[in-house]
This record gives C-alpha cells, sequence and structure tokens, in this order.
C-alpha cells in the first residue's frame, strides 16, 4: 500500500486558550477527492489552513506525502523547519480561498505565472504557455490581459484555480470556494472543481455544496465542534447519517 | 437637447441667482486683485522741469510688485544655485526618510517586540521634536561626537570610522537631520500602505510558496503603492519648502540666496517673489508628476481609469467644437 497523501493523527490547535482541533483524524488517498462538512466554528477550514501550515498545529501529527508539515525528524529530535523550506513544501500544495485573493495588481496572466517564475524559476515564455493553457482549461482564454477586479467572482474564482494548478500542485486544497459566489456563478466553478477530480488530483475540499460532495467525493468528513464526528462514503453518510449531530445539521442545510 | 421642432415643448432651465451674483461679485474680486500685483504707482519722489518757463512736476511710475526686479534676478546665478541646491537637499531628504520610513515600517509589524518598540520610539522621538530643532542638533553634533565608531561594544573591534567634522559640512548635516526627521513621518505613512494590503494577499503569495521577502515585495508593497503615494507627494512638497529651513544652518539654498541678495540691496519684496515663484513651479512640476505615478500604481484597483487632464482637455475641445458646428446647423450627429 502507497502512504496516504495526508495523514492527521490526534492533530489539535487552539487559538487564545480556544480549543478549534480537539484530535483530528483523518487520511487523504492519493487519487480520491476528500470533503470536510460541519458547522461554523467546527474547525473544517483550520484543518486545511494547518495542512498546508498557514497555520501551525500545537499538537499531533500531521504528515503530507509521509513527510511531516513543518517539522523534520532527525535523531528523535522535530526541527522546525525555516520560512525557506516551508515555501518549498507550501509551493507543492495549491490552496484556492473563498474570497479568490488573486493579485489585484496583476493581470489574470501574471497572476498565473508570477509563482512559476519567482518561485520555481521556469523561463517567462515556458510560463506563459502554461497560463495559456491552464487558461482554456477553465474557459478564460479571452481575458487573459484583464485585472481581477474586472472580472465576476467565478471567473476570479477560476483564475485563482489556475493559479495554483500552474505550481504543479500533488495536493489541492479548497476553502469554501463557492461560498462568496452569487448562485448562479456556483456551478461554473463546481464544473471546474469536477474535471479536476476526474483528472487524478488529490483534493481536500472545504464545502456546503453537499451535492457536490454526493456526486464527487470518494470520502466526506463531518467535523463538529473540533472532533470528526463521523466519516465514509458521501452516498451513505450523506443519506443515512448515523450520528444525530450530523442528521441535525443536514437537515438544517438540505 | 432643444428640440427645432414648433410643437415642442419648450424646457425652462432653473435659474440660480444666488450663483449668478457670486460669480459676478468673485469676478470683480478676482480682477481687482489682478489689476493692484500689476498696477504701477509713483516712486514718491518729484521729477521737475521747467518747459518754456513754466514748472512740471511728475512722479515717475514704477511696479508695485518690482516685476523689473524680480525679472532680474529670477534667473541670476546665485538663485538657481540656491534653486539647485534646494532640489538637491530635497532628493537626498526624501531618500533617506522613504528608505529608512519603509523599513520603520516593516520593523513596526515584526513579531519581535524589540523591532515593533524600536521603530515605535523612532517615530515617537523624531516627530515629537521640532524639525528645526533637529537641524541645529546635527549641525552642532560634533560637539558631542569627534568621530563616530562603530565595532563591537567592549571589544577592540572596529568596522566603520567617520571623523565627524571633516565629513559634516552644513549640506550634509542638514540633509541627515531633515532625512531622519522625514523618516518618522514616512514610516506612518507606509505603515498604512501595509495596513491597507488585505491579509489574503500574503496568504495566496505565501500558499504558492513565496518567501515573507517575496510576498513583502511582489504582492504587499505594489498595492500598498496605491495608498502610500498621495501623502508621499504631499511629503515631497512640503519637504522642497522645509529645506528652507537649512539657510538657518548655513546651506545657501533658495531661501538662503535671496536672503544674501536681499541683504545687500535691501530689495527684501522683490527677492522673496523669486523665491516664491520658483517654489511654486517647482510645486506644480512635483504635482503633476504625482498625478502620472498615482495612474501607474491604481493599475488593477479601478476597472475604468480616469482621463488624464490632457484627455480631458481634449474631450472638453471635441464637445465645444461639435456643439459649435451644431448650433450653426451644421449637425454632426455626435451629441455632447
Amino acid at each position: 500500500m502507497t502512504t496516504p497523501m495526508v495523514e492527521a493523527i490526534g492533530v489539535r490547535k487552539s487559538y487564545f486558550g480556544v480549543e478549534v482541533l480537539r484530535g483530528v483524524d483523518l487520511t487523504v488517498t492519493r487519487g480520491e477527492v476528500t470533503c470536510l462538512i460541519g458547522p461554523s466554528g467546527s474547525g473544517k477550514s483550520t484543518l486545511l489552513r494547518c495542512i498546508n501550515h498557514l497555520e501551525k498545529h500545537d499538537a499531533g501529527e500531521l504528515l503530507v506525502d509521509g513527510e511531516l508539515v513543518g517539522y523534520e525528524a532527525r535523531n528523535g529530535k522535530l526541527y522546525e523547519l525555516n520560512d525557506k523550506q516551508i515555501c518549498g513544501e507550501r509551493a507543492q500544495i495549491g490552496m484556492v480561498f473563498q474570497r479568490f485573493n488573486l493579485f489585484q495588481h496583476l493581470t489574470v496572466l501574471e497572476n498565473i505565472t508570477i509563482g512559476q517564475i519567482r518561485v520555481k524559476g521556469i523561463k517567462e515564455e515556458a510560463a506563459i504557455a502554461k497560463a495559456r493553457e491552464l487558461l482554456a482549461r477553465v474557459g478564460l482564454d479571452s481575458k487573459e490581459r484583464h485585472y481581477p477586479a474586472q472580472l465576476s467572482g467565478g471567473q476570479q474564482q477560476r483564475v485563482a484555480i489556475a493559479r495554483a494548478l500552474a505550481m504543479d500542485p500533488k495536493l489541492m486544497l479548497f476553502d469554501e470556494p463557492t461560498s462568496a459566489l452569487d448562485p448562479e456563478l456556483v456551478g461554473e466553478v463546481l464544473d471546474v472543481m469536477k474535471d479536476l477530480a476526474r483528472s487524478g488530483m488529490t483534493m481536500i475540499v472545504v464545502t456546503h455544496e453537499m451535492n457536490f460532495a454526493k456526486e464527487v467525493a470518494n470520502t466526506v468528513y463531518f467535523l463538529d465542534q473540533g472532533l470528526i464526528e463521523e466519516f465514509g462514503d458521501p452516498k451513505v453518510v450523506l443519506t443515512s447519517p448515523s450520528s444525530p449531530r450530523l442528521q441535525g445539521f443536514l437537515s438544517k442545510v438540505l | 437637447m432643444t428640440s427645432n421642432g414648433d410643437d415642442s415643448v419648450k424646457v425652462v432651465p432653473v435659474r440660480h441667482y444666488g450663483r449668478w451674483v457670486g460669480t459676478v461679485i468673485v469676478l470683480i474680486f478676482l480682477a481687482m486683485v489682478i489689476h493692484t500685483i500689476f498696477s504701477k504707482v509713483g516712486t514718491g519722489v518729484n521729477v521737475c522741469a521747467r518747459v518754456q518757463g513754466i514748472r512740471h512736476c511728475s512722479q515717475p511710475l514704477e511696479w508695485r510688485f518690482y516685476w523689473n526686479v524680480v525679472f532680474h534676478y529670477f534667473t541670476t546665478f546665485d538663485v538657481i544655485h540656491g534653486l539647485y541646491l534646494t532640489l538637491l537637499l530635497t532628493v537626498l531628504a526624501m531618500t533617506i526618510g522613504i528608505v529608512l520610513g519603509v523599513i520603520l515600517a516593516v520593523m513596526r509589524r515584526s513579531q519581535s517586540r524589540l523591532l515593533s518598540s524600536t521603530a515605535w520610539t523612532y517615530t515617537w522621538f523624531f516627530r515629537g521634536t521640532p524639525v528645526l530643532v533637529q537641524l541645529a542638533f546635527w549641525f552642532n553634533i560634533t560637539a558631542l561626537y569627534k568621530a563616530i565608531t562603530i565595532g563591537l561594544p567592549f571589544l577592540p573591534v572596529t568596522f566603520i570610522h567617520l571623523n565627524l567634522i571633516s565629513i559634516l559640512n552644513p549640506f550634509r548635516s542638514a540633509m541627515v537631520a531633515l532625512g531622519l526627521n522625514e523618516a518618522a513621518y514616512m514610516s506612518e505613512i507606509a505603515r498604512a500602505g501595509l495596513l491597507a494590503v488585505d491579509e489574503g494577499q500574503v496568504e495566496a503569495a505565501t500558499s504558492i510558496g513565496m518567501t515573507r521577502g517575496q510576498s513583502l515585495r511582489l504582492v504587499v508593497l505594489p498595492q500598498a503603492m496605491r495608498v502610500i503615494i498621495p501623502p508621499t507627494g504631499n511629503e515631497v512638497i512640503s519637504m522642497l519648502k522645509t529645506t528652507s529651513l537649512a539657510s538657518t544652518v548655513g546651506v545657501i539654498e533658495l531661501l538662503g540666496a535671496v536672503t544674501n541678495i536681499s541683504a545687500a540691496n535691501f530689495q527684501v519684496m522683490p527677492l522673496l517673489i523669486v523665491a516664491s515663484i520658483w517654489y511654486l513651479i517647482v510645486t506644480t512640476v512635483l504635482s503633476i508628476g504625482q498625478f502620472y505615478l498615482e495612474r501607474h500604481y491604481a493599475k488593477g484597483a479601478l476597472r475604468n481609469p480616469p482621463p488624464t487632464p490632457l484627455q480631458r482637455l481634449r474631450d472638453d475641445l471635441k464637445g465645444i467644437a461639435s456643439k459649435f458646428r451644431t448650433k450653426r446647423g451644421v449637425s454632426t450627429g455626435v451629441s455632447a
């Protein structure tokens, strides 16, 4: 059996004395789509941010691709990685944010090439070629000279996905990618994500789109108050949940 | 738009009587101001001559504002050299201020309490004392230090040794004083700019693997510039005029130059006018530069950037031209 892409064992995290994650166990298999669902404040986003080391977890083990996130184990001790090493790890993990966070001062094309050129050291022509290819893939090849402020929310989010993909990530994290969108724009973003899932990308998606979870996810995790309440096949978990909390949650969102 | 048809209803615009009265008053006032500035008055000295046995007396007239004197001194070598020193001092002091100010702003946001409180204390000190005092302080610094030696404390290791007495002339001490003072103000301006950039931008930058330095340089600062430039333009213009204080420590910049001239010929007012006109000219040029710089850094922030004054002027002229043509009955089909 190959090592899982992400493995969390008893991960804990607290902010100012409030425990947001209270010992989370999670396994994400390569090439699979995992959805994290749960009420707001349940720790879904925090878990995602810990995987990308945007937040530091306090206790427990977190492994991406078989390696500890943010630390290196040597001679029975854990050494904290420096800024540059962490950046190297992050560059291999793509992240898509709720509020898109496109670089406002750069054109669509520059948003997608800047990481390739400045972080990966790719030549400009090659980076542009790749950016154009990705823009075609998300259906925005006509918008490369636009600035983010000139695009709709759905278009911005598709550019954000292209920006993350440009770094050739082995794992993609989505933090409520459709929550800030007008209802009629949700579909175009979900379509791009479904397409990505079909191509075999390993994805962790924090979402409130239950239909997307049902249709695309291989595994669904339900978080509540910093703990995994229930997980498994979405067709089972989302249709006949066993925990009363999940039953209550689903009755509210469906 | 009025229609030419006979059966059309005529639209009567609202009459703004108050506005008309105000306009007339202001126009009269402006005419008076311009007239008095460019008027001639008697010199107070009677010049008499006897022509065919009759004594004629008259007073020769002279510009009230001594424009002939102003014009005479406007481009003399001393004035131009003073202007050069003013510009040089402004550029150098602002450069020190901006570079140090950005460093202080970044320090202020540091996780390290020592760094952030050091930056805070710097701003507190240099904003809290008058710039004239600081100028005098740096001019007289050699009373405290004859030389500056940078090395390791308590150890006989020296990296840099500066002999202040030979290095510090009035110009350089003014440059240091104005630059260090400016840094305190620039740090607050830069900090406001950094705060104005959404935190999500840094997260996005780090998520694609940029280091802290890269995200600051490539993502945060370019966007902060939009907020930083307008108040910085203010600071440059303010610095241009603050350099006149350097005349108190013996720098013969623009004000120092005209003061020297008027001390010799007692033409105080005309020479102050010479200096004022030069300050106004430079300020105007700086304002135009600021406009285009702001436009450059507004990239991506606005869906449609506003037209430049030249473009606006061209559009206005086109509008007037087309109105004029339609009035004469040659309708162009383009409505204004």
